[in-house]
């Protein structure tokens, strides 16, 4: 089975039934995606698909139609996207364990939604759960990424 | 070689090593010299020391041995370090250290002891002093009680001194100098003339050389990365996917394995896993216990496949629903045993037979951990070593358990402390290592990584225990008069030290940690902790006994104020008898602009203080009561914690702890059925979101000793919180979660 992650495609042998984000994670061992609940209930597995956002723990690999993005296909640590760049300055992460997923969840509403308000925020990222709180600064790194992404 | 010096603050000497190509800086034990493992190459009878610096021809390494579980603390030893020493903390390595009973944790113990945290007589911080000894015959390497930031504070610092100063000395012997006419500065001695010698340089032959002993901390005002905002150094690996947490090891030809337990105290009575064995992926289907584990290609595998086990289990012969637990905890109330009264000021039964008393009831549910990454074991079994990589709180325990389990001495056991992705005292526990020891022992030389489902997670956690309280008390218009709290709750302590080592004898002070220490002046006051007995296991759970005794006695003060007719904050205020406290409520009033508990109608503000960890903590929320329900506005927390080494960081955990203690306060609770808990994933167990989280803004003071921040933040949220509802709507919310009898927006 052929999939395409972060630009380059893949030969994988495995079982079109596995949701993409073991696939990820135990075949091709890109870790930087998590898992947290396995139900769509904590966002922590969020990657996109096509540009959207999708909760790869429910995405089946039969099902997978476009080519996935990972928070290491977003932006690395020498090359940063804005939006990574924003998490940094915050100082958004405490255990850090949710912020792929809330990266990813906030790069792809930046996409559809350049000047989000707190309620557009809220909407859109109340999906991913942190468990340590970082809330207030999540909504901070949003807003602040908006602004790097238009003067961009 | 080993070399000590003569820094017996607090019963540790500070010391230096030589290790190959360098020197070692870092605490002896007292007494007896302990194995070392970064000297593994030294002969027998060589006495050594734990690192907390080395130094070689490659580089500074600082070694932080608290376990990091997402409150930056790895992050906070390094820079304590680094600071006497002069190295850019962001430019040297930071380790975790290997496990070792030298970096035993001074602190961890004091909570328990039977003096108020605000009480700094002499007799208070002899018995204080007096723990250093328990906890260090112990050998405690424990990450918890908010105590990394106490026990580092010394300790850590000098060693960064001393390891400067005999860098200094190494340097002046070298060019025929004097130690005192030379400086340091960013990882190099500095020459009168101006030339750098860089650390790196002089690491052999500080090995050589006596260590400088006779060293002064700096003062706080010369401080160049303590105190300031720092860039923490995790902070670009967690914000890129990189950084790398137990569940992200991957080691060549690794298999992974999960696994589905009976309930605790269950037996299992039947298990046919034909089918399993059947399934693609699956490699093996072993029993480890009272537990079905399969080992597969990937954990995909091994979860579904673990679906396809018929397990049946016989129960344990304890109370297993949650109405029998609420009944024994009523129970333990109206029988009346006293498990521990420390506080128990004037008479309150007279003061009480004199008037009219106000009385509540309060109930807390059960509440999970539920660390966002699931509990997981990479581990590899060989005849003669067993290899662990897992996060963990207590790295000593799973040690000697690991050695018990399996057989081997414990310096065949190797354990890699993984960054953790949270924890909120989960990883007290070592039920999840040591099951995937037991499942790699059965391949031996193979490496296994064991990880939970999510469902495993929830239904096997040791939670915080469900608990009763009643109140009593009296008010009028000078303030509280008589105040009588009874808690009834199964041990914590007991609880845990059974599983981990042997359960204490004597009271469990926890009972009533965050009830009984408060620092208020109220002429018949008394607390009393009312032990249940223990029907499902129950666990520390960030806070420990405040997280419930701080919703407990915050709401029962609200609601003698507001019987008097008193302003709540002013009535804190007026009742508190620690000056550091007071000093908390009037900052809070003044960051919150409190102008009374009343705002317009169906707005309202709640206020509570609680004292955890000794941490004065107090806390302000604004609700409205909306068509959708009630929303939480804005928030406010102050809290004392004496010196603020990484503001950035202290401001993230207190605002954190805060709307923890929220988010669980609206939503979450575990309900037992046939001993396992209904809740399964979180759906169930929403805790805060985003849409729900208010505004915050915290504030931190430095009048008091130097405490952590994990902790203090979480008990003032729920009272509250409860306190603002009522205000708003004139009810009284006296049992969490609070959705249990409203709806939030
Ligand atoms: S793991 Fe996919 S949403 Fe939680
Ligand atoms: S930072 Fe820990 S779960 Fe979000």
């Amino acid at each position: 089975m052929q999939v395409t992650v972060n630009g380059q495609t893949h030969d994988i042998d495995a079982d079109p039934q596995m949701p993409l984000l073991w696939a990820l994670r135990e075949v091709l061992n890109l870790t930087g995606t998590k898992y947290g609940c396995g139900i769509a209930q904590c966002g922590a597995c969020t990657v996109h698909v096509d540009g959207m956002a999708v909760r790869s723990c429910q995405l089946r690999l039969g099902d997978l139609n476009g080519e996935v993005t990972t928070i290491e296909g977003l932006g690395q640590p020498q090359a940063l996207h804005a939006v990574q760049a924003a998490w940094i300055d915050h100082q958004v992460a405490q255990c850090g364990y949710c912020q792929s997923g809330q990266v990813m969840s906030a790069a792809a509403l930046l996409m559809l939604n350049a000047s989000p308000t707190d309620q557009d925020i809220d909407r859109a990222m109340s999906g991913n759960l942190c468990r340590c709180a970082t809330y207030p600064r999540i909504r901070a790194a949003v807003h602040d990424a908006a602004r790097r992404l238009a003067g961009s | 070689m080993s070399r000590a010096g003569r820094i017996a603050r607090r019963g540790f000497l500070i010391g230096s090593a030589a290790v190959l190509g360098g020197v070692a800086f870092g605490a002896w034990r007292y007494g007896r010299p302990l194995p070392d493992p970064f000297m593994g190459d030294l002969p027998q009878g060589q006495s050594a020391l734990n690192p907390y610096v080395l130094i070689d021809g490659e580089g500074v390494t600082l070694i932080a041995p608290r376990a990091d579980k997402g409150q930056g603390s790895r992050w906070m030893q390094a820079a304590l370090i680094a600071e006497e020493l002069d190295v850019d903390p962001a430019t040297a390595r930071i380790e975790a250290g290997p496990v070792s009973a030298a970096y035993y944790n001074t602190s961890v113990l004091g909570e328990s002891l039977p003096f108020r945290p605000t009480d700094r007589g002499w007799l208070a911080e002899a018995a204080r002093g007096a723990v250093d000894v328990p906890s260090r015959l112990l050998g405690f390497q424990i990450t918890g009680g908010s105590s990394s930031a106490p026990d580092s504070f010394e300790k850590l610092r000098l060693a960064g001194a001393v390891a400067r100063e005999t860098l200094k000395q190494a340097a002046a012997l070298r060019e025929g100098l004097d130690r005192k006419d030379l400086s340091t500065a960013d990882g190099a001695v500095i020459l009168p003339d101006g030339r750098a010698i860089p650390y790196t340089q002089l690491a052999t032959e500080a090995a050589q050389i006596d260590p400088i002993d006779q060293v002064v901390l700096r003062d706080k005002s010369q401080w160049r990365w303590l105190g300031r905002k720092m860039r923490r150094g995790d902070i670009v690996a967690k914000s890129t996917g990189t950084q790398v947490y137990g569940a992200d090891l991957r080691l060549p030809d690794m298999l992974y394995a999960s696994v589905r337990a009976v309930p605790q105290g269950g037996r299992i009575t039947s298990l046919d896993s034909a089918d399993a064995e059947q399934m693609r992926g699956v490699r093996r289907v072993l029993q480890i216990g009272e537990a079905v584990a399969v080992i597969a290609e990937t954990s995909w595998h091994a979860m579904q496949a673990l679906q396809a086990v018929d397990l049946q289990w016989a129960a344990p012969d304890t109370a297993g629903n949650q109405d029998q637990i609420w009944d024994s905890l009523t129970q333990a109330l109206d029988q009346g045993d006293v498990d521990s009264r420390l506080r128990n000021d004037g008479d309150v039964e007279a003061a009480l037979a004199d008037g009219q008393p106000v009385t509540a009831e309060y109930r807390v549910p059960f509440l999970a951990h539920a660390p966002l990454e699931p509990m997981n074991a990479t581990v590899r079994v060989d005849a003669d070593r067993c290899e662990i990589w897992t996060g963990t709180q207590v790295p000593d325990f799973v040690v000697s358990h690991v050695a018990d389990l399996t057989g081997l001495p414990q310096d065949a056991i190797t354990l890699h402390n993984q960054m953790m992705g949270g924890s909120f005292g989960r990883r007290l526990e070592l039920d999840f290592i040591m099951q995937a020891v037991r499942i790699a022992a059965e391949m031996p030389g193979q490496p296994i990584q064991m990880i939970w489902s999510r469902a495993e997670d929830f239904t096997h956690d040791q939670p915080r225990p469900a608990q009763i309280a009643r109140g009593r008390g009296l008010a009028d218009k000078t303030g509280i008069r008589a105040l009588d709290l009874a808690v009834a709750s199964p041990s914590v302590t007991a609880s845990w030290f059974g599983r981990v080592w042997m359960a204490p004898p004597g009271p469990d002070n926890t009972i009533t940690a965050g009830a009984w220490d408060q620092p208020f002046a109220i002429p018949d006051y008394r607390v009393t902790g009312h032990r249940a007995a223990e029907t499902v296991p129950v666990s520390s759970w960030r806070s420990v006994g405040a997280s419930a005794n701080g919703f407990f006695h915050g709401s029962f003060m609200d609601e003698l104020f507001d019987a008097a007719g008193i302003d709540p904050l002013q009535g804190l205020i007026d009742a508190c008898d620690d000056r550091v406290s007071r000093l908390v409520l009037e900052e809070l009033r003044e960051l919150s602009g409190w102008t009374g508990r009343d705002l317009r109608p169906g707005r309202g503000r709640g206020v509570a203080f609680c004292l955890s960890f000794g941490v004065p903590c107090a806390e302000v929320v604004e609700v409205t009561e909306t068509p959708q329900g009630i929303r939480l506005d804005r928030a406010f927390a102050v809290a004392d914690i004496g010196t603020v080494l990484d503001p950035v960081n202290a401001e993230a955990q207190l605002s954190g702890g805060m709307l923890f203690g929220l988010g669980h306060a609206m939503n979450c609770e575990l309900t037992y059925r046939d001993h396992m808990p209904q809740q399964t994933n979180y759906h169930a167990y929403q805790a805060m979101r985003l849409y729900q989280a208010p505004q915050v803004q915290v504030r931190l003071l430095e009048n008091g000793p130097v405490r952590g921040l994990g902790e203090p933040g979480v008990p003032p949220a729920a009272p509250a919180l409860a306190n603002a509802i009522h205000a708003a709507t004139g009810m009284r919310v006296r049992e969490l979660p609070m959705t249990r009898q409203l709806r939030f927006a």
